[in-house]
Formats: C-alpha cells, sequence, structure tokens
C-alpha cells in the first residue's frame, strides 16, 4: 500500500470518539526497545545500522497487527511527507531527520506506528482518541510481547530495558495525553497547574513534545521517569492526574460563563469572525481561534455537528498538510493565504453563536 | 561568566541545589532560565537541566574504565551526546550511571515488564539465592538432611542453566 494513502485519510484516533474527547484529544504510548548485539543507532555505523534494519523490519511487517500495513524506508520519503507523519504524531521529529538505515511501519488505522533506528532500534507507538491510556498501553504492550519472542531485546535484570539514552531506561514508556486547555489558559490558572503537575513527577509540553509551543492551547501531560515503577503505576498515575486536569478545567469553564461570559464570547466571537473572513492566516493564529471555537462547540454556542469540521481544520491548516495537495513547496505568504482560504471554504456554513446559553445562566450587565 | 545551556549570553541567574548531599550548581541566562522555568526553584529538578552538562560528569566520577570494550564508545562521547553507545556501556559506566539514575529516577531497580525469555533466568537466579541461604542455615543447625536436599536442588538448577 503507497504511503500517498496514509497521507490522504486521517487517522482513527482524529475522529475523536474517545472518552472525554471534548477536553483529552488522544493519548498515546510508546515503548523503547533495542536489540542485545548491536550498538544504539546514534552510535552505529551506517552498514551496522542497515543491519538492524534488515533484522526487525521483516518481524515488524509479519506482526499480526500489522496485516496491509504501510511499511516505507526513511529515504523514500520526501520531506514534505515525513513532516506530514510529524504533525499526525506519527513519527517524531528526530525520526524525520533519518535516511537510510531508518524506516517506519504504521497499521491501517493509524493506531500504531513503530519507528526503526530513531534514536533507540525500536520506537513502537500506539495512539487512540481521548482519554484510553489503559487500553493504549494494553495494545502497545501486546506489540511487544509478539516481538520478543522473534527479536533479543537489551534487558538487564536490575535496570531494565536499556536505552540510548538513560532517562528512558527501565520500562522504555513513555504515556501522554494530549490535553485541549483554553478555559484554564484564558484565566491564567494554567502555570499553577503545570506547576502541579511538574511537582508530581510528570512533564508538561507543548503540541509537538520537548521544546515546543502550547499552540492552539494544546498541551501534552506524560511521564517523566521510566525506572523505579511499573507502567499499570505509571499509567494510573498519569491517568489520575488527566482525569483531574479534566476537573479544573471544566470548572474553569463554568467559572468564566458565569463570572467572565462576555470575556468568553468574545474569544469565541472573534475567532468565529476571523476564521470566516480572513484572507491571510499563519498556522499560530489559527489553532487560537479554532481552540475557542471547539471551545464554543463543548459549550453549545455551535452545533455538535461541526465538531468534527472544526477538528479536522487543526491539521488540515498545519503547514505539511497544507502543501501536500499542491505540486511544489510554498512560500510563508502563499501558504497563509491558502489556509485562509480552506479555513473559509470549510467553514462557510458554520452558524453564528448561539449565546442564549450563556444568558440563561447569567445575564451579562449591561449590553 | 557566560550561561551553560546557550553559552553565549551573560549568566544572571545563579542556582544551587542539594539533592542526595551532592551539590550541583548551574549558571544562566536570563532566557534560558525562563524558558527552563526555573523561576520557582522547588518546582524544577536542576538534574533535569543538568543531564547534558552533568551527566557526563557523573560517569568521570564513576572512573576507571575509558572505553566500551563492546562499542568503543567513550565518556568524552557520552560528554557531547548524552546517549550511550550500546547496552554493554550500562556495565562499562555502571558506577557512575548509578548515581546519575538515582537523581533521574523514582528509583534505581527495574520493577516493571521482563521478557518472557528473561523471566526465567531471572526467576531462577532469585530460586538459587534463597536455596544457598536455605543451605547456609540448614548447615550451621545442623541440619543435614535438610542441606542435603538443598543440594541436589542447587545442582539440579544449575544442571537446568
Amino acid at each position: 500500500m503507497s504511503i500517498h494513502n496514509i497521507l490522504i485519510g486521517a487517522g482513527e484516533w482524529l475522529r475523536g470518539e474517545g472518552p472525554h474527547h471534548q477536553i483529552v484529544v488522544s493519548s498515546r504510548v510508546r515503548l523503547a526497545r533495542n536489540l542485545r548485539t548491536f550498538a544504539f543507532p546514534g552510535w552505529a555505523k551506517k552498514a551496522e545500522r542497515q543491519q538492524i534494519l534488515d533484522t526487525i523490519k521483516p518481524q515488524v511487517e509479519a506482526l499480526g497487527e500489522m496485516t496491509d500495513a504501510h511499511s516505507v524506508y526513511s529515504h523514500d520519503l520526501s520531506a514534505l511527507e515525513k513532516q506530514v507523519l510529524v504533525e499526525r504524531h506519527l513519527i517524531s521529529r528526530e525520526h524525520a531527520a533519518k535516511g537510510v538505515g531508518s524506516a517506519v511501519i504504521m497499521n491501517r488505522k493509524q493506531t500504531l506506528s513503530i519507528m526503526i533506528n530513531e534514536e533507540d532500534h525500536l520506537r513502537m507507538q500506539a495512539i487512540r482518541s481521548g482519554l484510553q491510556l489503559k487500553q493504549t498501553f494494553k495494545l502497545i504492550d501486546k506489540v511487544d510481547s509478539e516481538l520478543e519472542q522473534k527479536l533479543d531485546f537489551a534487558f538487564h535484570p536490575q535496570l531494565g530495558y536499556l536505552t540510548a539514552c538513560p532517562t528512558n531506561v527501565g520500562t522504555g514508556m513513555r504515556a501522554s495525553a494530549m490535553v485541549h486547555l483554553p478555559a484554564l489558559v484564558l484565566s491564567e490558572q494554567i502555570n499553577q497547574v503545570i506547576q502541579a503537575v511538574n511537582k508530581i513527577g510528570l512533564a508538561v509540553r507543548g503540541l509537538y513534545g520537548e521544546g515546543t509551543e502550547a499552540l492552539g492551547n494544546l498541551f501534552q501531560v506524560s511521564n517523566q521517569t521510566t525506572l523505579g515503577e511499573k507502567e499499570e503505576d505509571i499509567i494510573n498515575r498519569l491517568n489520575k492526574v488527566i482525569e483531574q486536569v479534566i476537573e479544573h478545567e471544566q470548572n474553569a469553564r463554568q467559572t468564566l460563563l458565569q463570572k467572565k461570559p462576555t470575556t468568553l464570547l468574545d474569544h469565541v466571537g472573534r475567532g468565529y469572525g476571523i476564521l470566516r473572513h480572513a484572507y491571510s492566516m499563519n498556522s499560530k493564529e489559527a489553532l487560537n481561534h479554532l481552540s475557542f471555537m471547539k471551545l464554543g462547540i463543548d459549550l453549545g454556542f455551535f452545533p455538535e455537528e461541526w465538531r468534527v469540521p472544526n477538528d479536522e481544520l487543526f491539521m488540515e491548516t498545519q503547514p505539511a498538510h497544507l502543501q501536500k495537495g499542491s505540486q511544489q513547496k510554498l512560500a510563508a505568504e502563499e501558504r497563509d493565504s491558502l489556509r485562509a482560504e480552506i479555513i473559509r471554504v470549510k467553514l462557510a456554513k458554520f452558524p453564528t453563536p448561539d449565546v442564549k446559553v450563556v444568558d440563561r445562566k447569567a445575564p451579562p450587565k449591561a449590553e | 561568566m557566560n550561561c551553560d545551556v546557550c553559552k553565549k549570553n551573560q549568566a544572571t541567574v545563579f542556582l544551587t541545589q542539594i539533592v542526595d548531599g551532592k551539590m550541583q550548581k548551574v549558571n544562566l541566562c536570563e532566557s534560558c532560565s525562563k524558558e527552563k522555568g526555573v523561576t520557582d526553584p522547588t518546582g524544577f529538578a536542576l538534574a533535569d537541566l543538568l543531564l547534558g552538562l552533568g551527566a557526563a560528569q557523573e560517569i568521570e566520577r564513576g572512573g576507571g574504565v575509558q572505553k566500551c570494550p563492546t562499542c568503543g564508545f567513550s565518556q568524552a562521547d557520552f560528554k557531547k551526546t548524552g546517549r550511550l553507545g550500546c547496552a554493554t556501556c550500562y556495565e562499562t559506566f555502571g558506577e557512575g550511571l548509578q548515581s546519575l539514575l538515582k537523581g533521574m529516577h523514582k528509583g534505581t531497580n527495574h520493577v516493571g515488564k521482563v521478557p518472557t525469555r528473561m523471566q526465567r533466568s531471572i526467576e531462577r537466579e532469585q530460586e538459587l539465592k534463597d536455596l544457598h541461604r536455605n543451605l547456609r542455615k540448614a548447615v550451621s543447625d545442623e541440619n543435614y538432611e535438610s542441606a542435603a536436599e538443598i543440594r541436589d536442588r542447587i545442582r539440579s538448577l544449575d544442571v537446568e542453566a
């Protein structure tokens, strides 16, 4: 199956049907594994990396979960195609920089992706919509158990699974949830929440992981440590924290509705107006407005049937997704104008915000 | 003095943190300190920041072996990349890594998943340890009948290996 098919169709997790999907966009779990007898990818010479790839790739392709999968060498992907995969969280930014000697195998539903020769020999990831950390872990754990029958993983009785970076040693697991927290940002409580989460050993990052900005009020919460705690315990701990974050966000939304309805409506209304009528827009601005539109749908200002089109725009307006339809690389200005056009077309019939919901709860003063 | 992170700007934030009785120091410029969220020292682990900087020193302190016998990876390489060369590196630089891992993780012992293949040998090792302890006790109690049984069991486990 060609890579084009995967680039055209969105993954299952993007459809947003999982539990708590209003606030939790997706749950991801990745495992890092290495073969015992080879140097880690960053240290292995080209020939050795090729040998590693030749050892692992057929075993991954033979997995039951990978029937009719997309299996592709990194050197066969264009920079743009790689960037599309990064935007979909199917490969990491680090993997996108790899050429000869690396590969990625993704299942058809785009719920599983296995990178070969990223920072470790194997980076296996499962991704699901909404808050489904336990199920997501089960999915990837099954893949790992199947692969360990065929491949000789580097494992140390005291240190667990050995990884290129000591920060991943032990379980080799990074579990994360992508959460949408516009009300916590708007009410300026987000930093407190981030600090509280940090204090209990979990990391909060931007949309595309380490060192990236929290665009569109989207944050990734993940475990920071991998040694000295069982996989299930890490998952449970993360799950509990996410549930609390959801509660805080919901409370912040209610507080805004009651105490600052005008501020709230203004953000949603401006987002609506600008998205529908702008002729040039960069991706940062688009994500921010789309975020408030999403909030507007959550709060009932817009009909529920507009959720999917709005959610799709989060992905479709990303730079690489934007360009995948066009023949040549676009300049920044061309991208901004194309982005505005795609949004205008998609939202052309989007109804005006119905703010009666707010009026009933607390009539804004003197309007 | 220049910032330890970007190595360009003048350092204006000087941090000292004591973790497990060891002092760690780091000098940062204004923008790097903001980026790393150093404004609230309680909510931030110096160890994270020091990973790239201090990790190599930790390994050096482990001392002794200069290069990994399996892959030829050296301490200097770790200093440069913050990554190890191969699985054997964990043995080669074991001592230095131990204290590094202690500051980085919840514990220093893996308690999670074990590959099925390894499970048998780990269980066997644990059983052998227990048997040897029981054997010593049986001998010191002059319970020779039980000691003989234990000895036979140890032998059978050794054969299995």
